[in-house]
């Protein structure tokens, strides 16, 4: 369970960020977790609420956009969503794949209220 | 209301702290391994035959880590060669500010192998950079064969599978080829060694590629 030190280092970032945004308030931080990231949604959601909770940060969203192991066929070029390297591609049937993402752990953005003059460091 | 861009990664910080350590790793010659895998998979033992095997002159030095106790470090410190041991007092993995806490009392140019172990923990470790040439994950047949496809994290990112406890194939229903065939779902290109710490079974084959490992790192290095 490392979700807590996880959710700890968005609110970290988010911390720094507030300095952009003078008078404005973030309400909402993206995060995108892959399938290969070692990270459950439900456990950094529970843990990101927890964090929040009273403090000045409120109120503050995740929204979690999790990401399966992509694959980009080496035959025909198709990207697909697989769980596996031995998959077939949908589109040719070839198993010849590429590893396109699915390991991503990212702060993908914000949402700020009254942030339209960000300082924009 | 405004929307703005960010990406960038969680673990920034550490990702940072980690490819300083890469860097200090690289000048000094230094291979270092992350070994992770549950608990009681045989991590401490391995290190210990490796250990073993190796002449006093290798400069190896080792980092240990665990949520408690000093008990992995005396164990690895019998055979004099440098050992730390790094507890984490309840954090389930190591992270790139303990290794380079951990290191900073020792001369890098004094080590060409670091070996490291991580806590026991198929999850979380695997979520963080140490500055590590390469993971390695360590599987033990006494667990299930489809551990790679529960924890496909771990196995993706790891270059070498190390399956422990072999001796006791016989005494349990661990279907080796299966479990060997679904590390290589989760990562085709896996290298795969099958030890046992007991009988040393498989540990020439282990050395070899720590061998082979540490010869592409020798090759890598600019010649002075």
């Amino acid at each position: 369970m490392h979700e807590m030190g996880i959710a700890n280092s968005v609110l970290d970032a988010i911390r720094a960020e507030t300095r952009r945004f003078p008078g404005g308030h973030i309400y909402k931080v993206g995060v995108r977790i892959g399938e290969l990231a070692g990270v459950d949604p439900d456990a950094m959601s529970f843990c990101f609420e927890a964090l929040v909770r009273g403090t000045e940060l409120e109120p503050l969203a995740l929204e979690i956009e999790y990401c399966p192991r992509r694959y980009q066929c080496r035959a025909c070029g198709h990207s697909y969503a697989a769980a596996r390297e031995d998959s077939v591609c949908p589109e040719c049937g070839v198993t010849e794949s590429q590893f396109l993402g699915g390991d991503e752990l990212e702060l993908a953005y914000l949402e700020v209220e009254n942030g339209a003059r960000a300082a924009g460091t | 209301m405004e929307r703005v861009p960010l990406e960038r990664k969680v673990l920034s910080e550490n990702d940072r702290i980690a490819a300083g350590l890469r860097a200090r790793f690289a000048e000094h010659n230094i291979l270092c391994l992350n070994l992770i895998s549950s608990p009681g998979s045989g991590k401490t033992s391995l290190l210990e035959r490796t250990l073993e095997s190796f002449d006093r002159s290798e400069r190896v030095a080792v980092l240990t880590g665990d949520i408690q106790t000093e008990n992995d470090a005396k164990r690895l410190a019998r055979f004099g060669f440098p050992v730390k041991q790094i507890t984490t007092g309840g954090t389930c993995h190591l992270d790139a500010r303990m290794i380079e806490r951990a290191l900073l009392d020792w001369r890098l140019e004094d080590i060409d192998l670091l070996l490291i172990e991580n806590v026991g923990n198929l999850v979380c470790p695997s979520s963080y950079d140490l500055g590590e040439a390469a993971k390695l994950v360590v599987l033990s047949v006494t667990e299930g064969e489809d551990k790679p496809l529960k924890y496909p994290s771990i196995f993706f990112k790891s270059e070498l599978l190390i399956l422990n406890k072999i001796d006791l194939l016989p005494y349990v229903p661990f279907d080796i080829a299966a479990a060997e065939e679904n590390s290589r779902r989760v990562h085709r290109d896996m290298d795969i060694v099958r030890v046992s710490c007991q009988t040393r079974e498989g540990m020439t084959e282990w050395l070899a590629w720590l061998d082979r490992k540490r010869e592409s790192l020798r090759a890598a290095a600019p010649a002075f």
